[in-house]
């Protein structure tokens, strides 16, 4: 058996829903089901095969290529299974996904891996604004999982974000970690302006200073042990992250106008 | 059957089934590790009047603790779960959250899980914050050393208390370097525990008391000064006689720890005034495991 593969024909003027596409979702359909199946485009439906080529028979893994940044809601939902795209992602890459693996070799859009709940999310190029936040009208934000992001992500990430992880290799936009609830987000390199604003919990990890607002506090420099959980949990990941281990690091807290219980860690 | 000249009873030690956890304590070295594993595993010799019987099994490399540094891993065993949750929080409470540098995790994966730290994270007063690593969650409760860092569950299974075995020589000096031999050897075995002080207990027991008020009292029969006066299971030769009592988390555990406990005692042998290997039972009536000697020793 071979993935299912999905090749985009060409760019398609509306923006396509693709939540249908999951390994969840296809289990047990034969290839001319797959066909059929219609996409929401616009006000429009589409059939599968009228926008991809679609070859491949294994739907545990879903191959997407020549993807671009209309394809919206991919992996949304998905329980197990594994998609790969080559290409861009439209908005709400991993959408609510539960479990399961998404690789993507591309940028992806705003809001991936809002309200994912778990499973793996690698994005190996840049990621949008509100990256792991929530929509809006939702309460919270991610609420679970692993997301690793290779390349730069917007604005507000982690907004909301409830549980779960975040690994950012590049830069993080402006007021990352906002409204934060719970869980953890990493950075390597710079942030904009204002971190952690709004943060009520967490942990955001940063290696450059920011640039903080008035109500996120100075606690010192600290040798944190429980750093080195964080750095054995982080120790088989394809990610940068897997080689971090100083636990000393300046400790500063808040955001003191909203419960003041979030943390950022900075590395010297 | 006689081993080396030591003579091994055809008898049997009684043992009951209890509960059981395991608590993994680091620190940042091993002396503020066993500093906390001794002070949270005392006064836990018998659960008669201590509530738990809990010991040291052994001590762990950084590369077997979770957070990568020195630690020991500690046995508690209770006749039930609520008295075990009970004792276990209280003793984190008092022993390892107030011992500087300490940290405590989960030393058991299955089983129900039973709160290690989930309660002392109150002591942070709010301050108290959690993360979730692997699927575990632990609590960071601040204190004036920096942070306690805790597990917030670990594992309690089904265990049995009370394997024992009673080794009789011709002198105290006698029984008691016996003991301490059997002792060295039954550390090496894992899953095990011999809660009393040092391995050994001198003041073995026999239920009820002409006393209404006492549940035990002193096992007359093994008494070496009172061969005259009582039903004596000694012989004229026996002057001494000390107990090893074994709680683990099987009893595959226990028969594996009476079985290294008995074979060094018997190493040393007649020659050095070991002779005879016994053990405590109540007639096969109250403990549903029995241990027979000749049977593990063969």
């Amino acid at each position: 058996m071979t993935a299912l593969t999905l090749t985009l024909k060409k760019i398609p003027q509306q923006r396509i829903d693709c939540s249908p596409l999951t390994p969840d979702a296809l289990a047990g359909k034969s290839a001319a089901d797959i066909a059929a199946i219609p996409l929401q485009s616009g006000k429009n439906t589409l059939r599968v095969d009228a926008l991809f080529d679609v070859s491949g028979d294994d739907v545990a893994e879903i191959v997407f290529m020549n993807g671009c940044d209309k394809l919206d809601y991919i992996g949304a939902a998905m329980h197990s299974g594994r998609i790969i795209i080559h290409g861009d992602a439209g908005c709400y890459l991993g959408f609510r996904k539960k479990g399961g693996e998404i690789v993507q070799h591309g940028n992806a859009g705003n809001f991936a891996a809002s309200g994912m709940t778990g499973g793996l999310l690698h994005i190996h190029g840049n990621a949008g604004d509100f990256l792991a936040a929530a929509i809006p009208g939702d309460r919270k934000g991610m609420a679970g999982g692993l997301v690793i992001v290779t390349g730069n992500a917007g604005d507000r990430t982690g907004d909301q974000m409830r549980r779960g992880i975040v690994l950012i290799e590049g830069n993080a936009g402006d007021y990352c970690a906002s409204r934060m609830i719970a869980g953890t987000i990493g950075v390597m390199g710079a942030t904009g302006d204002y971190p952690g604003y709004g943060m009520k919990r967490g942990t955001l990890l940063l290696f450059k200073p920011p640039r903080l607002i008035a109500t996120i506090q100075d606690c010192g420099m600290h040798t944190l042990p429980f750093l080195k959980l964080m750095y054995k949990s982080f120790r088989d990941l394809p990610s940068k992250f897997a080689h971090l281990d100083q636990t000393r690091v300046r400790r500063y807290a808040g955001d003191l106008a909203n419960d003041g219980k979030g943390e950022i860690l900075l590395f010297s | 059957m006689i081993i080396n000249g030591v003579a091994i009873d055809d008898t049997f030690a009684e043992a009951f089934g209890m509960r059981g956890t395991r608590v993994l304590i680091t620190a940042q070295n091993l002396k503020w590790a066993h500093t906390a594993a001794t002070a949270m595993t005392g006064f836990a010799t018998s659960v008669i009047a201590c509530g738990v019987e809990a010991g040291i099994e052994r001590e762990l490399s950084p590369e077997e603790t979770p957070d990568g540094r020195p630690g020991v891993s500690v046995l508690m065993f209770a006749m039930g779960s609520a008295v075990l949750m009970k004792q276990l929080e209280t003793r984190m409470g008092q022993c390892v959250l107030t011992c500087p540098t300490a940290a405590a995790f989960s030393g058991i994966e299955g089983g129900d899980r039973i709160n290690l730290g989930k309660n002392l994270r109150f002591f942070g007063d709010g301050f108290q914050t959690s993360k979730q690593f692997g699927g575990k969650r632990y609590w960071r409760v601040p204190v004036m050393d920096g942070e306690f860092l805790t597990e917030e569950k670990t594992g309690m299974v089904r265990a049995v208390g009370g394997g024992n075995f009673l080794i009789l020589a011709e002198s105290q000096p006698q029984a008691l370097a016996a003991g301490e031999a059997a002792i060295e050897a039954m550390r090496k075995v894992p899953n095990v525990i011999m809660p009393f002080p040092g391995g050994i207990v001198r003041s073995g027991s026999k239920v009820g008391s002409k006393y209404k008020t006492l549940n035990a009292s002193t096992n007359d029969a093994f008494c070496p000064t009172l061969k005259g006066l009582t039903k004596t299971e000694l012989s004229p030769e026996i002057e001494s006689v000390m107990e090893i009592v074994i709680d683990g988390l099987s009893d595959a555990d226990v028969r594996k720890a009476t079985h290294a406990g008995i074979s060094a005692v018997c190493d040393l042998g007649a020659a050095n005034g070991v002779r005879r290997i016994s053990a405590g039972n109540y007639g096969g009536k109250l403990g549903p495991f029995h241990f027979h000697l000749r049977e593990i020793m063969a």
